[in-house]
């Protein structure tokens, strides 16, 4: 399949169309979307409307964006225009948002075309696309295992060949995970580069939007255009978007990078194997190498299963049955506040909501509320003083390849520890970036994960194309 | 009312002010009472999945000047997030202020030269509003309630004052004092019946003297005459459950408006945890120095530096004067009694018209110019116009507007003086020989005898100084 900068040169010259660049990825998602449940809504009367402006403008001479005519996937916990937007739980089936997220209409604005809507572990909670309320996904791969999760149903639309880029979000993990399990480029960016507004949130300090695809050009230029500032969310990084895709090809010479120990401590072999061939090429490129120790990062689990859920537990509050989405009708208003929680979410989201609840409650808060925002900040001084050392991070991102269905859903701290690399990211608000690098069991793809400071996403691409051209060769 | 024995009521008041900001505190749905209900609406103040809100810097302006008025300090601060469910509130939590408030600290004077201190007073939003139908009125038991979320995401600032109100004219004081200082800064319109301004009483009872006693919270009350009888039947309440032996339960209550009684809404067993925690949607709030500057000149003088002001054109003014005073003030008239005494009309003259004949028609105060109002006083005050007369034209200027001369030639005021006043006083002295004959000899009291006399067959339209005037001549 084309890339993303491919589809869009094309369409600009004339060389294609978007509207035969949108039958390819539907023909793609009637192809397999039935096996693998990757997509929970497809907008087909929507999307050929759309790539049938930009041929028009094409044909008319008008100027088109750098993103003309390439169909894209979105997780379904963006709200876009009356399309149905569910974030995977019953609770919010069939609430059509009356207003676009930020990231949409940027998408729009560039000449995308959004297909559809991809399934998710239900609000975003999993790593495995299993808490699904419609199913899980399949991974492409492999369909007897997961796609990783929670933004499982973007990784799968990519790897399946569906649409060339998509957007995923990562609150811990879930966009570099799957991107792990499916042999993908997935981006976290920096807390506050990409506009929140319109994502439905999960722990909205820790909730990123970010890419995935199969070039880590696509990362950048579908980076580039969903990022900036966003006035209509308070913690929007204030400057415009960065430029990213110039910035591709400036290699790693010079460049200090660290292999962080705790990063690959507890992964399978062939992980860490592919995470030291990916240092070897890194050091071929002209990048320095060390090895250092954050011990810090064994906090970050717990820390992040005490924010995350006192966050969503505020969060997912205001499904209440009164305005939007389910009703379970009851005696009065109480009673039918609980009927309808009860009913419209599942039980991941439920144990959540109780942890969370638990760890904000009076008597609670200072021992683990309070204690994990301790930790958080002791995170944010260990990553310091690691960049001080380094100018980026290496390590694995997943400590497995992709895992078959079932394997981890009885045991949920064994589910947690699938995010145990990635959520120190979250946690300090930095920037990372997943590539694939090498295979593991079973041939399926291994992730390397390389870390960067808050706003370092350029020298992150840049490393990340060193790996991409070691592994292959183009 | 005094309170039974060496008994002491003890009062702190929270007063809710609706901050008269275009927009709302998160979004930019218009700021607007009476609208068809949700009608002002969007994602933001509707809650819905996936907005976030960003921080109407206007209502962070009017929140400072409510804190520059009260002496506040003014902190860098934060909000957090008041966890709880309800219908009206469409996110289940109120974006609110905890610990770092913008203002902390203050204090407010009252009138009468007590002070009360200001613990804090800090921004949140408000809720919309629920009408419960059937059953008592209350969510429980009613058949069905209806959401307007109109006022859902209003900016308010919370203003909670310390422990120090020790009667309820005291907090009724205090409240009136504090809403002319909202109105002042432009925070508020005051508007208490349309809930712009709402107040929660914390009451208890102690002997004086004696430590603090176990406090009780009104819930909502939303006048100034509520709020008098609320917090004296609590007081009274509390008395007597302690007089009996009884025991007071920390506890909120509902003041009944009709009933006039408070009843338990819910005691502290059954408070809420409201689970505060940062708003991670919203930054920190620290408004930089140049920012809290403007606002502070900006401000305009408040009532008691207004009252004060107006006070000193007085020569020793009773205590009444000063309440004439209080009124010209709250009601906002100092522009007329300014011109009044600038273009030389006495100032007792100029505040008694004011405070009385002005405040009594203040909804038709846009038909009345300070001009006018100055050039009725002038006649008056030369005798031209009887004080009865005055009073006519200037309810004449109230309800229609127009120009003092016209209304005086319109009534027939102007044929009463100088020729027909005398010939009146002549027929008078002629109808009551004994009594002039008394006025002759210097019995003074005699005058009132004759202007009286007069103002009767005038039917109240003479001046009392020009018919003086006339006898003295004729003595
Ligand atoms: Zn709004």
């Amino acid at each position: 399949m084309k890339t993303a900068q491919q589809i869009a040169r094309d369409v600009r010259s004339g060389e294609s169309s978007a509207q035969s660049e949108l039958d390819a990825s539907l023909a793609a998602i009637r192809g397999r979307n039935e096996e693998l449940n990757v997509f929970l809504y497809v907008d087909e009367a929507g999307a050929r409307a759309a790539a049938a402006a930009i041929d028009e403008k094409v044909a008319k001479g008008d100027a088109v964006g750098p993103l003309a005519g390439v169909p894209i996937a979105i997780k379904d916990n963006m709200c876009q225009v009356g399309i149905p937007t569910t974030c995977s739980s019953k609770i919010l089936e069939g609430w059509r948002p009356p207003y676009n997220a930020t990231v949409i209409d940027r998408l729009v604005a560039a000449g995308a075309v959004p297909v559809g809507k991809t399934n998710l572990d239900e609000f975003a909670m999993g790593s495995s696309t299993e808490n699904s309320a419609f199913g899980p996904t399949r991974n492409p791969l492999d369909p007897s295992r997961v796609p990783g999760g929670s933004s499982g149903g973007s990784a799968a639309a990519v790897a399946a060949d569906m649409t060339p880029i998509a957007l995923g979000s990562d609150t811990g993990g879930s966009i570099r995970q799957p991107a792990a399990l499916c042999g993908l480029v997935g981006v976290k960016p920096s807390y506050g580069l990409v506009s929140r507004y319109g994502l439905i949130a999960f722990a909205s300090s820790l909730d990123q939007i970010g890419p995935f695809s199969k070039t880590v050009m696509d990362s950048a230029i579908l980076l580039e255009t969903i990022a900036g500032h966003d006035p209509m969310d308070s913690t929007s990084l204030p400057e415009p978007a960065p430029s990213l895709s110039a910035h591709v090809e400036d290699g790693v010479v010079g460049k200090r990078i660290a292999l962080v120990r705790e990063l690959i401590e507890g992964a399978d072999a062939d992980v860490v194997a592919s995470v030291n061939r990916a240092v070897e090429a890194l050091k071929d490129a002209g990048a320095s190498i060390i090895e250092i120790s954050i011990p810090e990062l064994h906090l970050g689990l717990s820390a992040y299963y005490l924010i995350a859920p006192a966050e969503a537990s505020s969060n997912l509050a205001r499904y209440d049955g009164v305005r939007f989405g389910l009703r379970v009708d009851a005696e009065d208003v109480e009673a039918m506040n609980t009927a309808t929680r009860t009913a419209g979410f599942g039980a991941e989201v439920k144990r959540r909501i109780m942890l969370g609840t638990y760890a904000l409650s009076a008597g609670y808060f200072d021992a683990y509320y309070g204690q994990a925002l301790k930790v958080r900040t002791q995170m944010i001084n260990a990553f310091q003083r690691a960049y001080a050392q380094a100018d980026l991070l290496i390590g694995a991102t997943a400590p497995s390849v992709a895992f078959p269905f079932g394997s981890k859903t009885s045991n949920p701290m064994a589910m947690y520890l699938s995010d145990v690399f990635t959520i120190p990211t979250n946690l300090a608000g930095e920037a990372a970036i997943s590539v694939p690098f090498g295979t593991g069991e079973a041939g399926l793809p291994t992730g390397v994960q390389l870390l960067g400071p808050g706003r370092s996403e350029a020298q992150l691409f840049a490393a990340a194309r060193v790996l991409e051209l070691a592994e292959v060769g183009s | 009312m005094t309170l039974p024995g060496s008994w002491e009521m003890v009062v702190g008041l929270e007063v809710h002010t609706e901050l008269k900001t275009a927009t709302k505190m998160f979004c930019g749905c218009a700021n607007h009472f009476g609208a068809e209900p949700n009608t002002n609406v969007c994602p933001v103040c509707l809650g819905l999945p996936g907005s976030l809100p960003v921080l109407n810097e206007r209502a962070v302006e009017l929140a400072m000047a409510i804190g520059m008025a009260l002496h506040s300090r003014i902190a860098p601060s934060t909000f957090h997030r008041k966890n709880y469910f309800y219908p009206d509130m469409p996110k289940d939590f109120q974006i609110s202020q905890y610990d770092l408030p913008i203002n902390s600290g203050g204090y407010l004077d009252l009138p009468d030269g007590s002070r009360v201190t200001i613990e804090r007073a800090h921004l949140e939003e408000d809720t919309g509003k629920s009408t419960h139908l059937g059953g008592s009125g209350r969510i429980h038991g009613a058949e069905r309630s209806l959401v307007d979320y109109n006022r859902s995401g209003v900016p308010l600032v919370e203003i909670v004052s310390g422990p120090d109100i020790r009667s309820s004219a005291q907090a009724r004081a205090y409240a009136a004092e504090l809403r002319g200082i909202l109105i002042a800064t432009g925070a508020s319109d005051g508007r208490m019946e349309e809930g712009s301004m709402r107040i929660d009483a914390n009451v208890s009872v102690r002997k004086s003297g004696d430590p603090f006693g176990t406090r009780c919270e009104i819930k909502n009350l939303n006048s100034l005459r509520s709020l008098h009888r609320a917090i004296d039947y609590e007081a009274l309440r509390q008395i007597e459950v302690i007089e009996e032996g009884g025991v007071i339960r920390q506890e909120t209550r509902h003041w009944d408006e009709n009933l006039g009684v408070t009843s338990t809404m819910r005691t502290k067993e059954e408070a809420e945890d409201y689970r505060y925690f940062r708003e991670p949607d919203l930054v920190d709030l620290a408004p930089e120095q140049g920012w809290q500057d403007r606002i502070r000149l900006s401000l305009p003088a408040m009532p008691a530096e207004r009252r004060t002001k107006l006070a000193e054109r007085l020569n020793a003014p009773t205590p009444a004067q000063l309440d004439a005073v209080g009124v010209v003030i709250d009601l906002d008239l100092e522009v007329f009694v300014n011109a009044a005494i600038d273009a030389g009309v006495d100032p007792v003259l100029a505040i008694a018209r004011t405070a009385n004949e002005l405040a009594g028609g203040i909804e038709g105060i846009k038909n009345l110019t300070p001009d006018a109002f100055t050039a009725t006083l002038l006649m008056e005050q030369s005798g031209q116009l009887s004080a009865t007369q005055a009073k006519t034209v200037l309810g004449e200027l109230l309800a229609h507007g127009g120009e003092p001369a016209g209304i005086v030639a319109a009534k027939g005021f102007e044929q009463l003086s100088s020729d027909s006043l005398g010939s009146t006083v002549e027929s008078l002295i002629a109808e009551n020989p004994d009594e002039w004959a008394r006025y002759c000899e210097g019995d003074e009291k005699l005058a009132q005898f004759f202007i009286g006399q007069v103002m009767k067959l005038t039917k109240g339209q003479a001046n009392g100084k020009a018919v003086i005037a006339e006898l003295q001549t004729r003595r």
